[in-house]
């Protein structure tokens, strides 16, 4: 930097010095997230995939349920954007429905995960002793059983039913490693004089723990909930490969994957937009949770280290 | 240090005892064994499809309890069952076992190697190009399904075969079917069909050590002890690799147990995709099947690993942290 630049530096922090903003905390987090080009690009690109999976389907006559007797197996073309596959469904409308699909499993089962995690985590740090053992027991012995192997074996019972049974095991099995990281902190939460206060006012455990320890731990929570969609698109997508997940007629970019897997080498447009969409979108949440965790963890760690110079280490 | 093992690995044997468990359970109440017989075309008589299901235990008819108890006696006995075709899950699984656990070693091992390496090259070098390329990368790779980079992988090697003009590297079955030689020949033949599959899983994991691996290293860096290292005249290289990555190992240790439940999904897709005929394909296969002591078994066979790699885990970092001995 030049001399100039320097002393017009100088001027502008003189000039904005007068009037200090005091910023809340959400538009800090959000300063600093904008800041992260990774994280904003991440942002963008999982905006495009919603906007294409909601509106994706419309751009096309072809539904995924219909069959072209004409094209069997034909490349892209300007009526089959996509081409079309060994029974003349339309590549890219299936394309749209599975990204659409596994948007929306993920978002969900990411978010009842969470707030599972929580919930269980809080209460095993919070009441300590007998629950606290007993749900880290339990805890401990899904850790043991990936949940791969659970949901692949509970697959018969979801089938033929609503997709939300499917969700809601995703997220059953989902949530251990967070409810660790929550009842730590929940354990640390509970010395501190706020909860201490509360207690000695007779508030009701179970609304210490909604109102004083779980808000105390959005930040954690919220960007557990961002990481993990990418970790459940991850799970669904592997679940409906194997047939375990998403069922026939309706697809997921896994069912499309694993029809395309054998044809991929001749036929590669069955293959390869399912795939790169997949991959986009897990990599965008990766980036987005990561700039989130940036963001928060800075704002989070100078807020305490104001509000706790007296308090319970 | 006895102690403190001993007492893990009772916790591990009790734990292994309950997975197993509740893996039965669940398996013999979501699959339906009758259904894949009644499925046979002729269908046969219901009483003789009542007396075959009750021959291997899998009969829905019989309280779940009395089943549940007749495979727990078999398995104290180290008798795991019928599978449904009527052959012995135990003798099937010994067949199988060396396969996966091939997989898996290799995998765990060479992934683990180059995660830590590449982790550690990373932060010494945090922000430059190298730092930049070896985290995109590892974003890449943790943002693909293992399914889906088994096939990119298969695809891959077929393009550098067709390029070559030969099976350079063949990505299909664990051998080569009638091959003829010296054991020497068959140990390359071997050799040659594990690498791809073994990329497949080694991947991820040198993605996944990566990232973890660079935030230790991290963290280590500015620690007082590596200027006290320096400042006594040993130069940066040895100070970092001899007082700086020992205490950066740690949470690796700890990473090794968690990530094993991973890599044992994984291994399921590669063992599919490239087909091995291992305990994940069978896995797989057995839940089409309705073969309920079959998935049993590989409950067994997951949750005894992943209790392995934990107790190798309380050892290593019982070796690298003298506090946690005590």
């Amino acid at each position: 930097m030049t001399a100039e630049g320097l002393v017009l530096a100088e001027e502008e922090t003189a000039m904005t010095a007068p009037e200090p903003v005091a910023l809340g905390r959400g538009r800090i987090v959000l300063r600093r997230f904008l800041r992260r080009k990774l994280a904003v690009t991440g942002l963008v690109i999982l905006v495009l995939m919603f906007a294409l999976a909601f509106i994706g389907p419309y751009l096309t006559s072809w539904n995924y349920k219909d069959q072209d007797y004409n094209n069997f197996l034909t490349g892209p073309s300007a009526t089959h954007w996509f081409g079309t596959t060994q029974i003349g469904s339309d590549v890219y409308a299936q394309t749209m429905r599975g990204l659409q699909k596994s948007l929306i499993i993920g978002l969900l089962a990411a978010v009842l995960s969470t707030g599972l995690a929580g919930i269980v985590g809080a209460t095993a740090g919070y009441f300590g002793g007998w629950t606290d053992r007993v749900l880290m027991w339990f805890v401990d012995l899904l850790l043991v059983l990936p949940s791969f192997l659970i949901l692949a074996i509970t697959s018969p019972l979801f089938h033929g039913r609503t997709w939300l049974l499917f969700v809601i095991l995703l997220a059953a099995f989902n949530w251990m490693v967070t409810a660790r990281m929550v009842r730590g902190l929940a354990r640390s939460l509970r010395e501190r004089e706020f909860v201490t206060a509360a207690e000695v006012m007779g508030v009701h455990p179970l609304r210490i723990i909604t109102r004083h320890l779980l808000p105390n731990m959005a930040s954690l929570l919220i960007i557990d909930a961002t990481l993990n969609v990418g970790g459940t698109i991850i799970a669904e997508t592997s679940l409906s490969y194997f047939g375990f997940g998403v069922q026939p007629p309706d697809v997921s970019l896994g069912t499309i994957i694993a029809d395309g897997t054998d044809s991929a080498l001749n036929y590669p447009w069955l293959f390869y937009p399912a795939g790169i969409l997949l991959i986009l979108t897990v990599m965008a949440v990766a980036f987005v949770g990561d700039g989130l965790r940036d963001a928060m963890d800075d704002a989070a760690g100078t807020a305490a280290s104001t509000s706790t110079s007296g308090g319970a280490a | 240090m006895g102690a403190f093992l001993l007492r893990r690995i009772v916790n591990y044997l009790v734990l292994i005892t309950l997975a197993t468990c509740l893996g039965y359970l669940l398996a013999a109440s979501s699959l339906s064994p009758r259904e894949y017989f009644a499925q046979r075309q002729p269908p046969p008589p219901v009483a003789s499809v009542n007396a075959t299901l009750n021959q291997l235990n899998l009969n829905d008819k019989t309280p779940l309890e009395d089943r549940f108890a007749h495979w727990a006696k078999g398995v104290v006995t180290g008798d795991l069952g019928k599978t449904i075709d009527d052959t012995s899950v135990s003798a099937e699984m010994g067949r199988r076992m060396g396969v996966t656990l091939r997989l898996v070693l290799f995998g765990t091992i060479s992934g683990a190697l180059v995660g830590v390496a590449l982790g550690f090259v990373s932060a010494i070098r945090q922000y430059r190009p190298s730092d930049h390329t070896i985290t995109f990368l590892s974003f890449l790779v943790l943002s693909t399904p293992v399914f889906l980079l088994a096939v990119l992988l298969k695809i891959g090697t077929v393009k550098i075969n067709q390029a070559a003009g030969t099976t350079l590297l063949p990505y299909t079955n664990e051998t080569t079917a009638g091959l003829t030689g010296g054991w020497f020949r068959h140990l390359v033949d071997r050799g040659q069909h594990l690498v791809v599959p073994t990329l497949s899983l080694m991947l991820g994991q040198a993605a996944l050590f990566s990232r973890y691996q660079r935030s230790a290293m991290l963290d280590v860096l500015g620690a007082d002890y590596i200027r006290t290292a320096r400042a006594t005249g040993m130069r940066r290289g040895p100070a970092l690799v001899k007082h700086g990555l020992r205490t950066a190992l740690i949470p690796m240790a700890t990473l090794f147990a968690y990530q094993m439940g991973m890599l044992l999904t994984g291994v399921t897709f590669t063992e599919k995709i490239f087909g091995w005929h291992g305990m994940g394909e069978w896995f797989v296969d057995s839940i089409g099947r309705q073969d309920v002591n079959a998935v049993a078994a590989m409950v067994l066979f997951t949750a005894v690993l992943i209790l392995i790699a934990g107790l190798l885990s309380d050892i290593a970092h019982a070796l690298l942290d003298p506090r946690v001995r005590d």
